[in-house]
């Protein structure tokens, strides 16, 4: 990927080093992680190192080097998931993709992540699929969740 | 339309009236609802509205609101001005709502159920959960669209921006949010009206002004709620920070994981810079300030202050020692004053209902009121807002309505992973900065989690070790390798491995992690682990003596079994994620320890207590 793809998404931000996390963020989002040509555009047009810019991208969760798998499994580990069983929900989530959290299953469909609480406590445990809140879940309920995405 | 010193009051008043003859639909659309179908239950209103055809006589408006903080209710629609308040609501039920609207005879079997009377109440001034609070930050949370400027407007919105700009000094705006007491509401507690007063003093130029809506404590979400619901509220209360401390530019920080939050404060900055109420010469005087948003990257750390700051600068988000001083050297090494969502919410009431109003609230060195994010295994999980001072029983069991399922009460986990857990004996406990410090735990940004007899306390030190392990930026040694370590001694213990010594072990590597670490998240980092052992020793002492974890949540630590109390139902079989459980109908079941997971599904489904927790075979 030549770096001009990424102009489009440079030219909104003023070329200074306050504007690098904000693009990270255009670029995951726009390609669902973090392309290395996007990384040493970025690290151009902001006039900082390449260095500078993969200390950012690998210290913020935000931000991935790997593209993600089709969907994003999400399952909250906050406090108030996880006294409501949230590490039963990750484990039963491994088990139905056969990968480990942070990973992305073989079929690329799906990639398995938990998230340190996305303030929805009051319906507790949580998963998220893509950006659909799922609440009140039950170890039970994955296989149905899992199965509707086919 | 642009909004003056001069004409701001007149047009509130004309808001006001015609407000005063509308009768408004409120849909909850924050996004907790949304996830229960929000959305399709505003779209269902909508279009049974339009059927039913109310006439000219009746002036109705259909909105949505931000969060109320009670989702686990949602969808929650409300009727407005009279308070009708309906639960649980699907688009199904659209055509009902608006048949009961027009006839005035609301639909009961969408009314809160009380759980000890077991009647229905009409409006939320009658809910417990709604009654007991004093909402003062949350005044405006789920009574307006947070997409409408006039909304707020019309409940006194910008009002205290008008008299500030109108007739206060700098100064004297500094002086008032200090009489008023106001401490920051994010976990510290320091005193907001000295920090502005230090920033308002410092010579650097520009000057800046942050909102922290990191929030990061997991378990807590009022300042989410607050964002998204009034975020006029939140721009109201920097914009005054800015005019006192004499800054031109401020930024809200608002986490990746708010996405909606973000989309809210986009619009309402849009909206008040349109009307003169942000940017250049706000309200007609010659005081111009303006806001940006940055988004977060998903690292607890960045909720601290200095980290924060490093974070806007478009850096990796590590902490600063304190000896420097945000107030002279902050964001971009000027001035600047940082304060969190629900403190700046506090500002515009200060100001507008004055200092004394507000300080006559609360305890001694805690003013006004505060969010609570009350969660886990209560009866009614979600925000509740009461004067300082109130105590963790009457939040747990008066507002929240106490532990479900006739299970026992075991510890609340007060103030995220900086703060503790306290059991039974400490519910009298009044909540304010000071006292839960005392205790061995601290009120934090708000959270309260509440733990039953099947929680395990070993289980949740690890967790939260586990959780900052994940958090440590990595600058400090003892918090990076020393909390490391110490999740590898709690796995163990929880994995029926532990050894006596490990006790000490820990002890001794909270010590140094207390003494070694820069910031707070490593300081407290031992917060929950020295208050677990405090409190709960005997539950460390069983699991490494007897390899029995009671609560049935370490698996290789106990197994589940079913009693002669079965009454043959097969509700747990049908929740079982392994099928492990088999036997015939209205028969005694069994369950086969081979593929068991202990996951526990099926001890919370029964509803005869035939299953029990033993330990492992």
């Amino acid at each position: 990927m030549p770096s001009t793809d990424f102009a489009e998404l440079l030219e909104k931000h003023p070329p200074v080093e306050e504007s690098l996390i904000e693009i990270l963020h255009d670029v995951q989002l726009a390609h669902r992680y973090l392309p290395r040509p996007a990384l040493v555009a970025v690290a151009a047009h902001c006039a900082v190192p390449l260095a500078r810019v993969m200390s950012v991208a690998t210290f913020y969760k935000a931000f991935s080097l790997e593209p993600k798998g089709e969907k994003v499994l999400k399952v909250c580990m906050g406090t108030a998931c996880h006294v409501k069983g949230a590490s039963q929900l990750l484990d039963e989530a491994e088990r139905l993709l056969g990968c480990k959290c942070g990973e992305t299953t073989a079929d690329g469909r799906y990639t398995l992540e938990e998230v340190n609480c996305v303030g929805a406590c009051a319906m507790a445990p949580l998963v998220i699929e893509d950006e659909q809140y799922h609440g009140k879940f039950k170890p039970v309920d994955m296989k149905l969740l899992l199965k509707a995405g086919e | 339309m642009k909004l003056t010193l001069a004409n701001i009051d007149g047009y509130r008043q004309e808001l006001v009236t015609q407000r005063k003859e509308l009768q408004s639909i409120m849909v909850c659309c924050g996004t907790g609802c949304r996830a229960r179908n929000g959305l399709g239950v505003a779209e269902a209103m909508g279009e049974a509205l339009e059927a039913a055809g109310l006439g000219d006589e009746v002036k109705v408006e259909l909105t949505s609101t931000g969060c109320h903080g009670w989702c686990e209710q949602g969808p929650i629609v409300t009727i407005e001005p009279d308070g009708v308040f309906y639960t649980n609501v699907k688009p199904e039920h659209a055509g009902e709502i608006v048949a009961g609207f027009q006839s005035g005879h609301p639909v009961q079997k969408l009314l809160y159920r009380d759980l000890t009377t077991r009647e229905r109440k009409v409006t939320y001034h009658e809910v417990p959960f709604y009654s007991h609070q004093t909402r003062w930050a949350m005044r405006n949370v789920g009574r307006i669209s947070p997409t409408e400027i006039d909304h707020y407007i019309a409940r006194d919105g910008y009002k205290a921006l008008a008299k500030v700009l109108a007739g206060m000094s700098p100064a004297e705006v500094v002086d008032e949010v200090a009489k008023a007491g106001l401490r920051g509401r994010g976990g510290g507690g320091f005193d907001a009206g000295r920090k502005w007063r230090s920033a308002a003093r410092a010579s650097g130029s520009p000057k800046y002004i942050i909102c922290n809506g990191d929030e990061g404590d997991p378990g807590a979400f009022m300042d989410r709620s607050i964002m998204e619901a009034d975020p006029h509220g939140v721009l109201e209360g920097m914009i005054i920070g800015a005019y006192a401390i004499g800054a031109t530019q401020g930024y809200i920080y608002v986490r990746q994981e708010y996405p909606l939050a973000v989309k809210h404060l986009e619009q309402a900055m849009a909206d008040a810079r349109e009307m003169g109420l942000l940017g250049e010469q706000i309200l007609g005087s010659d005081f111009s300030f303006e806001i940006k948003i940055a988004r977060g990257g998903g690292a607890f750390v960045c909720g601290e202050s200095s980290a924060l700051m490093r974070s806007i600068e478009g850096k990796v988000g590590e902490p600063r020692a304190k000896y420097v001083h945000a107030a002279d050297k902050g964001l971009f090494d000027r001035p600047t004053v940082l304060n969190n969502v629900e403190t700046f919410i506090c500002v515009p009431l200060i100001l507008d209902k004055g200092a004394e109003h507000f300080a006559a609230t609360g305890t001694a060195g805690s003013k006004g009121t505060k969010a609570f994010s009350v969660v886990g295994k209560v009866n009614c999980n979600g925000l509740i807002e009461v004067p300082m001072g109130t105590t963790l029983r009457e939040l747990i069991f008066d507002v929240a309505g106490g532990v479900p399922k006739g299970r026992t009460f075991k510890a609340v986990q007060t103030g995220g992973p900086s703060g503790g857990c306290l059991p039974e004996s400490q519910l009298d406990l009044a909540v304010d900065f000071d006292t839960l410090a005392d205790a061995g735990s601290m009120m934090g940004s708000g959270g309260l989690i509440v733990m039953d007899d099947r929680n395990c306390l070993v289980d949740v030190a690890r967790y939260f070790v586990k959780f900052l392990v994940d958090e440590s930026c990595g600058k400090c040694v003892p918090c990076r390798e020393g909390l490391k370590q110490m999740l590898a001694i709690l796995s163990r213990i929880t994995q029926g491995e532990g050894r006596t010594e490990d006790l000490v072990a820990i002890d001794k590597l909270c010590d140094v992690l207390k003494d070694g670490s820069l910031c707070a998240l490593g300081k407290s980092a031992a917060n929950p682990v020295l208050s677990t052992l405090k409190y709960f020793r005997s539950e460390y002492e069983e699991h490494i003596r007897d390899g029995f974890c009671r609560a049935g949540v370490c698996g290789k630590l106990c197994s589940y079994h079913i009693n002669e109390k079965c009454t043959g139902c097969a509700v747990c079989a049908k929740v079982c994620p392994v099928t492990c459980i088999s036997g015939e109908k209205k028969e005694l079941h069994v369950i086969d320890q081979g593929p068991c997971i202990q996951c526990g599904s099926c001890f919370d489904a029964c509803r005869f207590d035939a299953i029990e927790i033993r330990s492992a075979p």
